[in-house]
């Protein structure tokens, strides 16, 4: 029975402890680097981000607690904590040229993506009510300042105003739940809630608070109807920071949705089940719907990624096993299918032309051919199409909940990606068969290469080689809830 | 004297939540949601130390004082993201935060 810290909480928390140091260190830095050196902070960034992987593959293989019970360390974690360190160096490498094009200040900008990226690994890890919360706050505080980030821009702050509201307004419902679940359970240690609940009778008390944190949970994520904030603020804030919002807040909401529901909640999956199936077949259709609509690209792919969101809540409504590995895969997937399409849209940020227009991408392939292929790549992937990554990750979702017995949702998931299919392929239609607007040429940086050559690498070769990162998931949903269950200390 | 018990404080508490969104829902000027949500967060605190009275242990109340941190450290941000936004607006209004729809 863990009484205190000590020198093994250390080694256990090395990624968080090696990660806080970093940001720090970027943060100084920033004071000491003249303007002209400034793309060394970007560097700087990148290499806090890898030493922080290191500890993360290292204690990959642990099944056990941290810090008296707060923080789990295990496959779970480890998963995720890679996908979130992955989709932040991603979004550092194509932030460079953005920056100069929107010239903001890169100092504080990289300090507080790492800071939400921080927030994330805590929300992975987290496995105490109140650790859960401050990781996402980390995160949020975080993304709330980055998506104002370009102060003169107005779309920027009206994206921050929308953001921060909605943001602060779903904390106050998920913490009001939080609060009835320790009220009913008396501690804040999911596995202790689990046990404490398990015991007890469905009481109106209970049912309130599992719907006012599904709520909280379900905004965080932009599944219907909590996704109002989204396309605006996927719209407004800065192109990298929207990748990074779509991809690192939306997996980090989902492991720490699926920490709260399996580890502290599973007396009441009858509950939460059913309220995540209409969720999902809402975000499913109402997402792909909406998207059809849009001229504007980042808010296509706003609506696009609360379609997805709602593909991946199947894998809550099953609460299989099968389920939690498909949704680790898919999440993966969609990481680097995401981060790639903002990635090119980021890419053709100049300084007159914003570049996320449809019609900004008008002979595309003309111009970039390569550019034009990767974005190909991605909305192919995006739609479902094999030989792409997307396609395995939609098929193991699907066949998750056929398995789990729930053929209907599946049913709604395969004819919404046939939905989806028209507005992706209409990107591919401007790039290919319609006039180039003007001839102003875009230079890819080397780090808008390197992270474009990434992710259209991962997305073919997991579309053609699924085997690995399947087990891995397998294996990382296995240890979902496993460690040694941590007595109570009072 | 009827004492009190923790159904007063929940009721006080259901309550404040009540008028705070509410509050969030109806008011137009962002300076007055953004006290609305402050005091929903105040309601999760009351929740939060009655019950850590009812299970006689300080669980509830650190919760409490976290949430309390937070709660200062989004009304920064939050205020200065108002600020930037009058900077270029001149409003506060949320009526007239209309650059984007769909």
């Amino acid at each position: 029975m863990p009484t205190g810290y000590s020198a093994n909480d250390l080694v256990l928390l090395l990624p968080e402890i090696v990660l806080t140091t970093g940001l720090l260190v970027v943060l100084v830095a920033d004071l000491f680097t003249g303007r002209s050196r400034q793309h060394w902070l970007g560097w700087l960034t990148i290499g806090v981000l890898v030493a922080t992987a290191v500890p993360i593959v290292a204690l990959s293989g642990h099944a056990t607690t941290a810090a008296r019970g707060l923080l789990a360390v295990d496959g779970f974690g480890a998963f995720f904590k890679l996908l979130f360190v992955l989709a932040a160096a991603i979004t550092v490498l194509i932030s460079r040229q953005y920056l100069e094009v929107e010239q903001a200040r890169p100092g504080e900008y990289y300090f507080l993506v790492l800071c939400a990226t921080l927030g994330m690994m805590v929300m992975a890890a987290g496995i105490d009510l109140i650790t859960l919360f401050i990781g996402l706050e980390t995160m949020a505080v975080s993304f709330y300042v980055l998506t104002g980030f370009l102060r003169p821009n107005r779309r920027s702050n009206e994206a921050a105003i929308k953001y921060f509201v909605l943001g602060a307004f779903s904390l106050g419902i998920l913490l009001y739940g939080m609060s009835l679940v320790y009220g009913l359970s008396g501690t804040t240690r999911l596995r202790e809630v689990a046990v404490a609940l398990a015991t007890q009778s469905d009481s109106l008390a209970l049912k309130l608070a599992v719907v006012l944190v599904a709520a909280g949970m379900a905004f965080k994520i932009a599944a219907v109807p909590f996704h109002m904030w989204a396309p605006d603020v996927y719209e407004g804030a800065p192109t990298p920071i929207t990748a990074f919002l779509s991809v690192g807040s939306k997996a980090a909401s989902f492991a720490m949705l699926l920490r709260l529901l399996l580890e502290g909640l599973p007396a009441m999956a009858p509950e939460w089940r059913g309220l995540f199936y209409v969720l999902a077949v809402l975000s499913m259709t109402v997402g792909n719907i909406a998207a059809i609509t849009q001229g504007n690209v980042k808010r296509m792919l706003a609506y696009s990624s609360i379609a997805h969101a709602g593909y991946i809540l199947i894998g809550i409504v099953t609460a299989t096993p099968r389920g939690v590995t498909a949704m680790l895969v898919y999440l993966m997937i969609y990481a680097f299918m995401q981060m790639g399409a903002f990635g090119v849209l980021a890419l053709l940020r100049r300084r007159d032309v914003v570049g996320d227009e449809l019609k900004d991408l008008s002979g595309l392939f003309f111009r970039r051919p390569l550019a034009a292929f990767a974005m190909l790549v991605f909305m192919l992937s995006l739609g479902g199409i094999p030989p792409t990554a997307g396609f395995m990750g939609k098929f193991w979702l699907f066949s998750a909940a056929i398995e789990a017995g729930y053929v209907w949702l599946a049913v709604i998931g395969v004819l919404n990606s046939a939905i989806s299919l028209y507005y992706y392929v209409r990107v591919v239609v401007f790039m290919w068969m319609r006039e180039e607007l003007e001839s102003a040429s875009v230079h890819p940086s080397p780090g808008v290469a390197v992270a474009l050559t990434v992710a259209v690498a991962a997305t073919i070769i997991i579309g053609v080689y699924p085997a690995p990162l399947f087990e891995l998931a397998e294996a990382s949903a296995k240890t979902l809830g496993m460690a040694p269950r941590v007595l109570s200390l009072r | 004297m009827t004492p009190i018990t923790p159904a007063h404080y929940l009721v006080l508490s259901a309550a404040l939540f009540s008028i705070g969104l509410i509050g969030v829902l109806v008011r137009r000027n962002l300076i007055v949601i953004f006290m609305s949500i402050e005091l929903m967060l105040n309601a999760v605190n009351i929740n939060l130390v009655a019950f850590s009275q009812q299970w006689q242990h300080v669980v509830g109340q650190v919760f409490a004082l976290f949430v309390v941190a937070v709660a200062a450290a989004e009304a920064a941000i939050g205020l200065g993201i108002i600020l930037a936004f009058y900077r270029n607006k001149e409003t506060v209004n949320v009526d007239e935060i209309t650059l984007m729809r769909w």
